[in-house]
């Protein structure tokens, strides 16, 4: 374990997402929906973990702590998607290049286990970066 | 005893759904049961109805903790807030109706508010190349009955709008179109191997960010002139087959989602795929149609467009609008520290801007008009809950086709709760007496 790996991250929609926004965003649903990374099989075992550990991503613009799962819809080696949501949010590149459009998709990330982390609520992790 | 409501439009996503039925309780007080939607519609009306729903306002106290207020409280508060503020940002819009939208652009207009909507954050880089080159669009009543040829570029609509495929694009049989799914081609361009890109004829796995190579080496390939062996992860040959299908088609039309909006080249994506377009028509009929996200991201966009002349991004702080996405656009703005409050309805930037954004939302006074408790309720200084606009509420919506439909109302509102344009009236209202007009 504690291997380190490099990826490039993009997020977006998921069904799951959606249902457990509507559900409120306060519910545990929703941060088990939107607080995890899907990652390709070959980079879990790059990490040496199995899936469901915690680990920690970070950008250059933040860091956060999803749960690791192998991409309900597949990813390739390389690519890491972490749900829309506060959690994505903490690590994605914000410029906007002058069109108001921050960079949701393709950011270099470093992912590494943390099982001892612990997945905030989406309230806790704006809670938490504020605290900062 | 029940009754059902029939012909329901979805408050969801631009997709508008308007086929839905509604069980409610006899004396129209109470949601039972939802029918026709996906499962992310059918959770928006249920949720309306859930125990622990807030139906008061509620204001931060000191230590960060909450006390109720009433509406009046809350609209006092509101209206100081903006009165007070050199350059207040009005942020959100697109849940909620036109009408509620028209009444916050007087407002906007009143105090010289930076006035942007969610398009802001998905497809605002769109709107900016429809300025630059135009669009050749047409509305969903024409692919159902016209479309042989359905592309869904960098997005998922089996996730982001599960009934797209089924009610306009893919499934349902039309006047030209009497085969359903065995007479259309579906085209999926995704880096990722989504649940769309498993049903598609063919899948572009493009490598991600580089969607501009690939629209640019469709270009060549309608021109029949010479490709490098593999583009952005594509052979060549793949291309050319594409590119001789879509000429041939009788009537196509791309569908293009975040994946092209929110990678880098942003608003340049979309230029060069409405170049595409533009290009197939030399040879056969296309359509390019953006997958607006919020049910009526596209009427806030329609409504500002008549208003101001521009559908997102809007400066009134000089007496006059202006629009320069980069530097009247609500996360530059707020990264910029260029903003002194902050006003958000029918939206939650608090889960869906960069956390730095949402850092400086912290920093300044938020009021939060919003049924739901959300990531902004954090930062807000002041909660302000609503009726659900198309459950409890009616009101205009645009389609992501920026066709007009009507909301219905299916269930009274909890009792006492007011709906976003009453509220933002009682507002309206204060900041005229405040400004003595």
């Amino acid at each position: 374990m504690a291997e380190k790996i490099e990826l490039n991250l993009i997020s977006g929609r998921t069904i799951q997402q959606g249902v457990s926004m509507e559900a409120g965003k306060e519910k545990p649903a929703y941060r088990d929906a939107c607080g995890i990374i899907e990652l390709n099989a070959a980079d879990i075992k790059k990490l040496g973990i199995w899936q469901g550990t915690n680990v920690r991503v970070t950008s250059l613009h933040g860091t956060v702590v999803v749960k690791a799962i192998e991409g309900l819809q597949k990813v390739d080696e390389g690519m890491g998607w972490i749900p829309m949501g506060p959690w994505a949010n903490r690590v994605i590149d914000p410029n906007t290049y002058s069109t108001g459009m921050p960079t949701f998709k393709g950011v270099k990330v470093s992912v590494t286990p943390e099982p001892s982390g612990k997945v905030l609520s989406s309230l806790e992790v704006i809670e938490e970066g504020l605290a900062l | 005893m029940s009754k059902i409501i029939t012909d329901v439009v979805c408050p969801f996503c631009g997709t508008l759904c308007d086929d839905l039925e509604v069980t409610v309780s006899d004396d129209g007080k109470k949601l039972i049961d939802v029918s026709n939607a996906c499962a992310i519609g059918a959770m928006k009306f249920l949720h309306s109805q859930a125990d622990d729903r807030l139906t008061k306002p509620r204001m931060r106290n000191e230590d960060g903790s909450w006390r109720d207020v009433s509406y009046e409280e809350a609209a006092d508060f509101s209206a100081k807030m903006l009165a007070n503020s050199k350059k207040p940002l009005m942020y959100g819009w697109s849940s909620t109706n036109c009408e509620a939208q028209s009444v916050g652009s007087t407002i906007g207009e009143l105090i010289g508010a930076q006035m942007d909507n969610t398009a802001t954050v998905c497809h605002g880089t769109t709107l900016i190349a429809v300025q630059d080159v135009g669009v050749p669009s047409c509305t969903l009543g024409e692919v159902k009955n016209r479309a042989d040829m359905i592309i869904y570029w960098g997005g998922n609509p089996a996730h982001a709008h599960p009934r797209h495929m089924s009610r306009y694009s893919m499934y349902p049989r039309g006047f030209f179109t009497a085969k359903g799914h065995r007479g259309r081609t579906l085209v999926v361009v995704d880096p990722r191997d989504t649940d769309s890109a498993s049903i598609a004829d063919i899948h572009l796995k493009v490598e991600q960010g580089r969607d501009y190579e690939l629209l640019s080496a469709l270009r060549v390939a309608f021109r029949g002139e010479v490709l490098p062996d593999v583009v952005a992860g594509i052979p060549k040959e793949k291309i050319y087959e594409v590119a001789e299908k879509m000429k041939k088609a009788r009537f196509g039309v791309i569908f293009f989602g975040m994946g092209v909006t929110q990678t880098l080249s942003k608003n340049h994506n979309i230029d060069i795929a409405i170049q595409v377009t533009r290009d197939l028509n030399e040879y056969t009929k296309f359509s390019i149609m953006p997958m607006r996200g919020h049910y009526n991201v596209t009427g806030s966009g329609e409504v500002w467009g008549w208003q101001f002349g521009f559908p997102f991004c809007v400066d009134l702080s000089r007496g006059f609008a202006r629009y320069n996405p980069g530097e009247s656009s609500s996360n530059d703005l707020l990264v910029r520290g260029e903003v002194d409050s902050v006003f958000v309805i029918g939206s939650d930037p608090g889960a869906h801007f960069p956390f730095g954004s949402v850092k400086k939302m912290n920093e300044i006074p938020c009021v939060c008009v919003d049924p739901h408790i959300t990531p902004t309720t954090v930062v807000a200084d002041l909660h302000v809950p609503v009726a659900f606009v198309g459950v409890e509420v009616g009101g205009c919506a645009y389609r992501m086709d920026s066709v007009p439909i009507e909301t219905h109302k299916v269930v009274d509102a909890p009792e006492g709760m007011i709906t976003d344009e009453e509220f933002l009236n009682m507002v309206l209202e204060r900041l005229q007496k405040i400004k003595g007009v």
